[in-house]
């Protein structure tokens, strides 16, 4: 069970996940590296967080053009689990894999500072590890987290049962609290808090570890 | 490109704020957008037109939250 972390110029969270998944949980990790051409032998694909591309024109808008990228989507479309993380998130919404887009913060500032989530499991393959309605803790860090869409695909997302994680108290005004959302198969979810920053203890909390093993047991 | 007037443009009201400051009045409205100048080779204007519409909609602008407006020159 391998899990591949792709690599963008301007990633920044590639290594704190790979801490996270083979420091702490002795998972198996690989770099991908985003100008491949082809996904050798992973079991699960993170997008990490970060400014991939120096989040020139949009945050995201660049990496869904890279060559790899393709192949992520077809990973994806197959079943195969996908999770992205706050610059990640954004990559899967401009890839199209997920609906919406995120945009700037509502005040207007870099937020960074640990998070109160409330998670709904739903059909999400990676949240099966948590009770309905829990409260977890997970840092955020971004400027642009401001979760937009439609009322009309905010009407699906809440009837399909597909946002997997709100925010307690909401830090960036993003429409319907929402923090997370997942596709219709639940293999793919997009969250803009950092799990991988809630894994080792030595950061001051753990909450983010079942979501990165729930990454693998799928 | 434009954000859709339905998106807040938290950077819009920022400045609009700030204008206010500046002693400019009777401001109503102020959404920050962002303009691309491009050159391009094409046949004939059609295609121009093709192709410009297809950058703007599939990666210069997310049609989620941007609208566009795309204007046309001849050059030399």
């Amino acid at each position: 069970m391998t899990v591949g972390i792709v690599v963008f110029p301007g990633s920044n969270c590639d290594r704190d996940l790979a801490w996270a998944l083979k420091g702490v949980l002795n998972l198996p990790i690989k770099y991908l590296w985003h100008g491949e051409q082809s996904i050798l032998k992973v079991d699960a694909i993170v997008l990490p967080g970060g400014f991939s591309y120096g989040d020139y024109l949009r945050c995201g808008a660049l990496a869904s053009f890279a060559p790899l990228l393709a192949e992520v989507k077809s990973f994806a479309e197959g079943g195969g689990p996908v999770l992205g993380i706050c610059n990640g998130f954004q990559i899967l919404t401009e890839m199209g894999l997920l609906p919406g887009a995120l945009t700037r913060n509502k005040n207007l500032r870099f937020i960074c500072s640990d998070c109160e989530l409330i998670v709904n499991p739903g059909k999400n393959l990676f949240l099966q590890n948590y009770q309905s309605n829990q409260i977890i803790n997970c840092p955020i860090a971004h400027g642009e987290g401001r979760y937009h869409c439609d009322q009309e695909t905010l009407k699906h997302l809440e009837q399909n049962d597909l946002i997997v994680l709100r925010y307690a108290n909401n830090p960036n005004g993003s429409i319907g609290d929402i923090a997370g959302i997942t596709n219709q198969r639940g293999n793919v979810l997009g969250m803009m808090p950092h799990p991988e920053r809630a894994c080792d203890p030595v950061l001051g909390g753990v909450d983010g570890q079942k979501i990165l093993k729930g990454l693998v047991k799928t | 490109m434009q954000l859709r007037p339905s998106v807040l443009d938290p950077a819009g009201e920022a400045t609009r704020a700030a204008a206010r400051r500046l002693g400019v009045v009777g401001l109503r409205k102020l959404r920050i957008g962002k303009a691309v100048e491009l050159e391009l080779e094409a046949i004939d204007e059609a295609e121009a037109r093709a192709a410009v519409e297809l950058l703007s909609d599939r990666l210069l602008a997310n049609p989620v939250t941007e609208n566009w407006v795309v204007s046309l020159e001849q050059c030399q």
